[in-house]
């Protein structure tokens, strides 16, 4: 029947002359190629892949012990974390996994804004990591409110009543999110519902990225496409080594907080029960959405026409949406910033500026800290609209190395290798 | 069909047809979808039974002057407050003040000895402060929002701050001197 099947084992052979996933699985995960100068940072990807697996199967767990009701939810929580056999293990790794999600992430994104993989031809590749950026957020923030803590319920408010800036139909769509006139009873059923679907929507994201690498293959640390057999190797056994590596050291980080500091990245108002009539002195949200929190409180006067806090969520949300025009917004041929002699200092000016907003978000938006947070939404947004334009026209970027392998080996890539590099450069 | 095809002139026409057949079933379909999409949307929207507990009665006679409770109606807390002489003095003279939500003192409260309100912050919802004896009231004598820094005065009208709007006012009316029923 088929023509080229490789395989010996008979079974195997049916299977993939009917449905070839073996032959898939070969393909995509053994004969892959991969480019021979990635670094660590390209772990981040399969780090991020192993904790997506990780919350589902912990949390698979948690719902079924849970009880989504706003007289039962923090006392079940309760009771998952004493009286279910290791249910304080399945909770505090989920708990925790919330948090290692989005520091692998942002290294992820990070990496890419570093070495250019938005830019062409991964501009897809990259818009649905913001995708993902935003349904991870979303499930993060309505698997908070679960727990129905003072901060759950205190955060739900707050985040649910930005909608309410929106003109006309903003009070509408509150109450339709909330299903209530408050955060009640039935956002929380909603919430939960939700929370469980999500991570099932991002599987399915996740698959089309993973998809869309595969057609334009990992970028690199020198930016330069892999011209030849020479560039490469194969994903098995090289990466799925070094993923192994990388999975073991990050295993062991995970563990350092869910076995000894499972509270570190939580906030100790969220131990009290949630409250309608008593709002804590101070809400802040999960350190992860600090930056946006930032942005968000940062407008504190009416622009134009517009009010302050319809400005404040527009900023909000469009510090993330502009993610999405970045690869068009970036004007430079070249795409690691290996060879980007300024974007080299920029890119850690624009790191530091997040870090500013972050900890900014941390604090009461009064005095110093409302001001640095005001400098540093402006810069946030000049460096995607200014900078990034501009600053491609007038660098002059470093001579890029004819081929990945030359640096390597001393030699070139073959004789196409000059002529593909230059093709390259001009994306 | 297939000899109709054969001819030019009788395929174009067909083609045209073809289109608007193609399009009225397409719209359709649309219009299908979204009507199917509106039940769906609308079950997210309050439930009858929560509709349902819209009416709270409130015992205004152990409320001296200068006192304040705050009950629970419909999920939110509400504000009822017995106003001093000079609160109500202040919150007439204010009437000419600059207001961000300009609104007369009069229009405020049915009666000036009480003010009823929604004790919701317009910004994101906190729960201002100024209930209670001992907490701030902001700086202008009424209620001040921790979580921004918003401050209303004595009619809880927003006066600084990031909120937009005075402390909403819910339905309300006197059923006699000493009672007023909400919703
Ligand atoms: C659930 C979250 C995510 C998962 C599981 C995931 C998975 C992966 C994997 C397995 C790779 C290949 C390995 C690597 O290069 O590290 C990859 C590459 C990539 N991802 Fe993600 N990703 C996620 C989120 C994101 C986000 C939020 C963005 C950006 C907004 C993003 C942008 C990219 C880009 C540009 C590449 C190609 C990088 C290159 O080849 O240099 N990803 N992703
Ligand atoms: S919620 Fe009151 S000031 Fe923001």
């Amino acid at each position: 029947m088929s023509t080229g099947s490789q395989w010996k084992n008979p079974v195997i052979r049916w299977v993939d002359d009917r449905l070839p996933i073996f032959t898939y699985m070969d393909h995509e995960y053994q004969q892959f190629p991969m480019p021979r100068n990635l670094n660590y940072f390209w772990n981040f990807g399969a780090l991020a892949s192993i904790v997506l697996v990780v919350m589902v199967v912990t949390g698979v767990m948690l719902a079924m012990q849970y009880t989504p009701h706003v007289d039962y939810a923090f006392d079940s929580v309760e009771r998952i974390r004493r009286d279910v056999n290791y249910g304080w293990l399945l909770q505090y790794i989920h708990m925790n996994g919330g948090s290692m999600f989005f520091i692998v992430v942002y290294i992820h994104m990070f990496r890419g804004l570093y070495y250019g993989s938005y830019k062409a031809p991964r501009e897809l590749l990259w818009m649905l990591g913001v995708v993902i950026l935003l349904l991870m957020m979303a499930t993060a923030f309505m698997g908070y409110v679960l727990p129905w803590g003072q901060m759950s319920y205190w955060g739900a408010t707050v985040i649910t009543n930005l909608f309410s800036a929106i003109p006309l139909v903003g009070d509408w769509i509150v109450t339709l999110l909330w299903g209530g006139f408050s955060v009640d009873n039935a956002t929380l059923n909603r919430f939960y519902s939700l929370h469980y679907l999500m991570p099932f929507v991002l599987f399915a994201v996740v698959g089309l990225h993973v998809v869309a690498l595969h057609v334009s293959k990992s970028n690199n640390p020198d930016g330069i496409e892999m011209k030849g057999p020479q560039d490469s190797v194969p994903f098995h056994p090289y990466f799925t080594a070094k993923d192994s590596v990388g999975v073991g050291v990050f295993l062991l980080f995970f563990a350092f907080f869910v076995f000894y500091a499972p509270n570190f990245f939580g906030e100790p108002d969220n131990y009290i029960e949630a409250n309608p009539l008593q709002t804590p002195s101070h809400i802040v949200p999960e350190w992860y959405f600090l930056p946006f929190y930032a942005i968000l409180r940062s407008v504190t006067i009416d622009i134009l026409f517009i009010p302050a806090k319809l400005m404040g969520v527009l900023l909000m949300f469009g510090s993330i949406l502009i993610l999405f025009i970045l690869p068009w917004l970036d004007t430079a041929r070249v795409r690691s910033a290996k060879y980007r002699p300024i974007y080299k200092y920029i890119f850690w000016i624009f790191f530091v500026d997040c870090i500013a907003l972050g900890w900014v978000g941390s604090q009461p938006a009064e005095g110093t800290a409302l001001i640095i947070g005001q400098v540093a939404t402006v810069y946030y947004f000049a460096h995607f609209l200014l900078v990034m334009p501009i600053l491609g026209k007038i660098e002059t970027p470093l001579p890029l190395p004819s081929s990945i392998a030359e640096p390597v080996t001393g030699g070139g890539g073959g004789a196409s290798a000059g002529a593909a590099a230059a093709k390259m450069e001009k994306p | 069909m297939a000899d109709t095809a054969a001819s030019p002139e009788s395929g174009d026409e067909d083609a045209g047809r073809r289109d608007f057949l193609i399009l009225a079933a397409g719209a359709m379909g649309v219009v299908g979808a979204a009507s199917f999409a509106w039940p769906l949307i609308d079950s997210m929207n309050p439930s009858a039974e929560v509709l349902a507990l819209s009416t709270v009665d409130v015992d205004l006679d152990p409320i001296q002057e200068g006192q304040s409770i705050t009950i629970v109606w419909q999920g939110k807390p509400v504000f009822v407050r017995r106003r001093t002489k000079a609160e109500i003095e202040q919150a007439l003279k204010d009437d000419s003040a600059e207001l961000r939500d300009p609104e007369k003192d009069g229009d405020r409260a049915q009666k000036p000895d009480w003010l009823v309100m929604i004790g919701l912050c317009t910004h994101l919802g906190c729960i201002p402060l100024g209930q209670k004896s001992t907490d701030p009231k902001g700086e202008f004598g009424g209620w001040f929002c921790p979580c921004h820094g918003s401050h209303y005065d004595t009619a809880g009208r927003i006066r600084k701050g990031p909120a937009p709007k005075n402390l909403p006012l819910p339905p309300y009316k006197f059923v006699d001197d000493k009672t007023i029923l909400i919703g």
